[in-house]
């Protein structure tokens, strides 16, 4: 089974490179362009078959590793 | 005072931690390896040292916070072991838990290698017994990701209870930490983490000896 877990910054957690990437976009002639903010994205493979129990197990792996819950917020998606 | 070092692959300080723990101290301190389960007997204090542990691949010193030998370390850490962590070692400790925030990337982006100018705040503490509060000391900075940031309520009673060791000096801000934190400890005082580095202003062939008060307060705590 295939999960895809998206991380993102929380909402006013301050995100330097995804301001970097709005400026750089802006002087590349890219008008219009009124925020970026920069995550992360992962795939995991499981060998768990229950869409159930991978949902609990992947709410664990995030919670416990992937994301850091102080400034970031997960989402799961299984395949 | 027995002293630990703790080391992970890819933390880089630890040398310079030993030998400025040794010199202040005057005992060498034991060097424990991430996948040990626990801490020798008799350890009093458990110094995390700086460096790039696994690269900061995830986030700079969430895999190491994980360790097996940071299970024990949370565990005496909540009994009253005392606990340093310095950069590297700073946002170590923070990912484990036993500080509040996180340090995020450099507000403009920039690795910042200098000597910054840091005012300590709270003297009561294991770190600062020896220091003056409000007192200023010279201390070097190396590190990109030293941004420390926390919910208001949070950063209102870390201030509150006096929470806040040390404090870059207005317009000194190397990273853009909020309200220019530097250093904090926990709630029960044990644990304290902070950016700089102060293992490398403590020799006459570092420039400066500001930060030789900080270790001499080790054994008077």
């Amino acid at each position: 089974m295939k999960a895809k877990i998206k991380v993102t910054l929380k909402n006013g957690v301050l995100d330097p490179q995804g301001k970097a990437i709005e400026h750089a976009l802006g002087s590349m002639g890219f008008s219009g362009v009124n925020g970026v903010r920069q995550g992360k994205f992962f795939e995991v493979e499981l060998a768990e078959t229950d869409k159930a129990k991978a949902e609990v197990l992947l709410k664990q792996m995030c919670e416990k590793l992937i994301a850091n819950t102080v400034i970031e917020n997960y989402a799961i998606e299984l395949a | 005072m027995n002293s630990a070092v703790l080391l992970f692959p890819g933390i880089n300080r630890e040398t310079d931690m030993v030998k400025a723990l040794e010199k202040t101290t005057g005992k060498k301190p034991q060097v424990v390896w991430h996948t040990d389960t626990n801490l020798p007997a008799g350890t009093d204090l458990v110094v995390v040292p700086g460096g790039f542990s696994y690269g900061d691949y995830l986030r700079c010193g969430a895999i190491a916070a994980r360790s097996p030998i940071m299970a024990d370390v949370k565990a005496k850490a909540a009994k009253g072991l005392k606990v340093l962590g310095v950069c590297n070692g700073f946002q170590i400790i923070t990912e484990a838990g036993l500080l509040p925030g996180a340090l995020v990337r450099n507000a403009d982006l920039k690795f910042v290698c200098k000597e910054v100018r840091l005012r300590v705040e709270n003297n009561q503490t294991f770190f600062t017994k020896k220091t003056v509060k409000g007192s200023i000391v010279s201390c070097p900075v190396a590190h990109g990701e030293g941004n420390y940031i926390v919910d208001a309520e949070t950063l209102k009673k870390i201030e509150g209870e006096g929470r806040v060791v040390f404090r870059y000096v207005e317009g000194t801000n190397p990273n853009g930490a909020m309200n220019d934190i530097a250093g904090i400890c926990n709630e029960a005082g044990n644990v304290i983490g902070m950016m700089p580095h102060p293992e490398n202003m403590i020799e006459a062939l570092h420039g400066k000896q500001d930060c030789l008060p900080l270790f001499e307060s080790l054994l008077a705590a």
